[in-house]
């Protein structure tokens, strides 16, 4: 064997000594060296995100392990913008991490983000669906241990539960569905699948599609499969809540997208464009108006995140070059918009332990910087014009339509009305801050350095992301060079 | 082929079944795991009958295993941690997370 294929997965390794290193600090430096876990892991994991970046800029197409494994530019891409997210959870949980009751075992936190991101990166790079499920199991099964890290809640466990439950059950049948395609083709390679399944379907494939399909929507919480989602990101703690919302459906979109078009990319029309179809409307939909009736607020971007995913699966039936690089484009920003508002959440949760959209009542009277960056966040994740929310959303509509055929425009269409719809509940949070009369609950205090720098950053995504078109355009000059898609 | 396929099938079957009809979360574990060997089943029979000239499914089967024990594993411990909570691992009193 040739050991050199491993210089493929630079990325990989480079997060396992990001792992290796915060996981040695941890267990050998002494007790009140502990402090600084938080840190060191910013730190190290800042650096490995720079190194991405360099990436980009070689030339990095290269398959290894006879296939399985493939990394090219968008890849490398798509980790990056997979990067920027988990830095800025990293360091906005550093507060959190830090307090009387986790900080005992703040080090597990970090090791075990890392790992999700381990298997994340699997699942973007696997050409072969063993190497996926592998990747997917890395990526969900710590995350559950993550959901039930709030030891003194009874919500954190509840919620555990409910979660690795729907997680196993999911794995389950989405690897019912491999052992149907494996039967018909006889190859789990992406590539072998691609080329073996021919025009004609039988009704079988339709079977094996709609596990797979099931499988991944349960990752993504598309709507027939999203019940554990409100459950799962009101008991989590904020910190992994953020984490799951943003990163683990980024990656996941991604993936689901490089198996249908590199898989199954041949059964596009008539087949899983349909499904995908239905699947939109209802999770656009059905996110939307479940969204309006919460009063938690981090049930209430549960709910928002599921209609947002809907959005992001625009980008996959689009099946070209501008629907994958809006994907990509729509993930980055939705990190930065959601990540603030999860921030601000955080705030004000680990100062004063309120969640509810009614505490917030009057938040500008008494903390103004926090209302606005939570303004400029719903703002983003509605779509309002100056924003980056807007522009994504732009985009996407605008791959989509590419498709060109009429069922698609309907779509848009539909997808044009929700966002209406979203508008409503999205300022009703603004509402609530800045008219409401209300006496605030919230006292006015001062949010600790890290979380407003993670706010920071956010915020200037949220701003300079839309307006400097560099971003957008870089995108989609490396998804149209790169062969994600099917060449037909 | 057929002798083997239809045990996998309604082993299948039985574990949605009982995923969702159990009340105690161990029996739902139990159900999670029939449905997990349905598909080792499958996998193996596939490679054995249809494929067998590489040994893909078998391999899959070896890691799906693994991965089956470290679901299962993780799954208890939670159930332990809740149950050291909640003194109960029937599913329905874990109604406080709710609309």
């Amino acid at each position: 064997m040739d050991y050199s294929q491993f210089l493929a997965m630079q990325q990989e390794i480079g997060l396992l000594v990001v792992f290796l290193l915060v996981f040695l600090y941890d267990t050998f430096m002494p007790k009140r060296a502990l402090g600084a876990t938080a840190a060191v892991t910013c730190g190290l994991f800042a650096l490995l995100t720079l190194g991405g970046f360099a990436m980009c800029v070689l030339d990095t197409t290269a398959d290894a392990f006879s296939g399985m494994y493939q990394t090219s530019p968008i890849i490398v891409t798509i980790k990056n913008i997979l990067n920027v997210g988990t830095l800025i959870v990293l360091i906005q949980s550093c507060q959190w991490a830090n307090n009387d009751f986790t900080s005992v075992r703040r080090g597990e936190f970090y090791e075990l983000l890392l790992v999700t991101l381990f298997g994340m990166y699997l699942m973007i790079s696997a050409r072969h669906f063993l190497l996926f499920v592998i990747g997917l199991e890395c990526a969900s099964l710590p995350l559950a241990a993550m959901v039930a890290f709030d030891k003194n809640h009874y919500e954190s466990h509840e919620a555990a539960v409910k979660y690795i439950l729907t997680a196993v059950f999911s794995s389950a049948v989405f690897m019912m569905g491999l052992s149907l395609v494996y039967a018909l083709t006889g190859s789990l390679y992406f590539h072998d699948i691609y080329l073996t399944l021919t025009e004609q379907y039988p009704v079988m494939l339709c079977v094996a599609l709609a596990f797979v399909m099931a499988g991944m929507g349960f990752k993504l919480s598309l709507v027939p499969f999203h019940l554990w989602t409100a459950d799962v990101y009101q008991g989590a703690p904020t910190s992994v809540t953020s984490y799951l919302s943003v990163i683990s459906k980024g990656s996941a979109a991604f993936a689901f997208l490089v198996i249908l078009a590199q898989a199954f990319g041949t059964f596009y029309a008539g087949v899983w464009e349909w499904m995908l179809y239905g699947l939109i409307i209802l999770t656009i939909t059905v996110g939307n108006l479940f969204a309006i009736r919460q009063k938690n607020m981090k049930r209430f971007l549960a709910f928002s995140s599921i209609s947002q995913a809907g959005y992001i699966m625009l980008g996959i039936i689009a099946m070209n070059a501008t629907g994958t690089a809006s994907l990509m484009y729509y993930i980055l920003v939705y990190i930065f918009s959601n990540l603030a508002a999860f921030g601000v959440i955080q705030a004000i949760e680990n100062k004063s332990g309120y969640v509810d959209m009614d505490d917030y009542k009057g938040l500008y009277k008494t903390n103004p910087r926090l209302a606005v960056v939570m303004m400029l966040a719903m703002f983003s994740l509605a779509g309002i014009p100056p924003f980056a929310g807007f522009f994504s959303k732009f985009f996407i509509f605008t791959g989509a339509i590419e498709q060109g055929s009429i069922e698609i425009y309907i779509l848009v269409l539909i997808a044009l009305i929700n966002t209406i719809v979203s508008l409503y509940y999205y300022l009703l949070v603004v509402k609530a801050m800045f008219i409401s009369p209300d006496e605030c609950k919230i006292a006015p205090f001062a949010s600790a350095a890290t979380e407003r720098l993670g706010l920071w950053i956010c915020v200037a995504g949220i701003i300079a992301l839309g307006i400097v078109s560099v971003f957008y355009n870089s995108l989609l000059k490396i998804s149209e060079a790169s062969y994600l898609l099917p060449l037909n | 082929m057929l002798y083997y396929l239809i045990p996998s099938l309604i082993m299948f079957c039985c574990g949605v079944y009982g995923f969702i009809t159990r009340r105690n979360m161990i029996a739902m574990l139990i159900s999670l795991e029939l449905m997990l060997n349905a598909v080792d089943i499958n996998f193996v029979v596939f490679n054995r009958y249809l494929h067998p000239e590489a040994m893909e499914g078998m391999m899959f089967t070896l890691f799906a295993i693994a991965i089956a024990a470290a679901e299962t594993a993780l799954a208890i411990a939670i159930i332990i941690n809740l149950f050291r909570v909640a003194k109960d691992i029937d599913v329905k009193d874990l109604n406080k997370l709710k609309f």
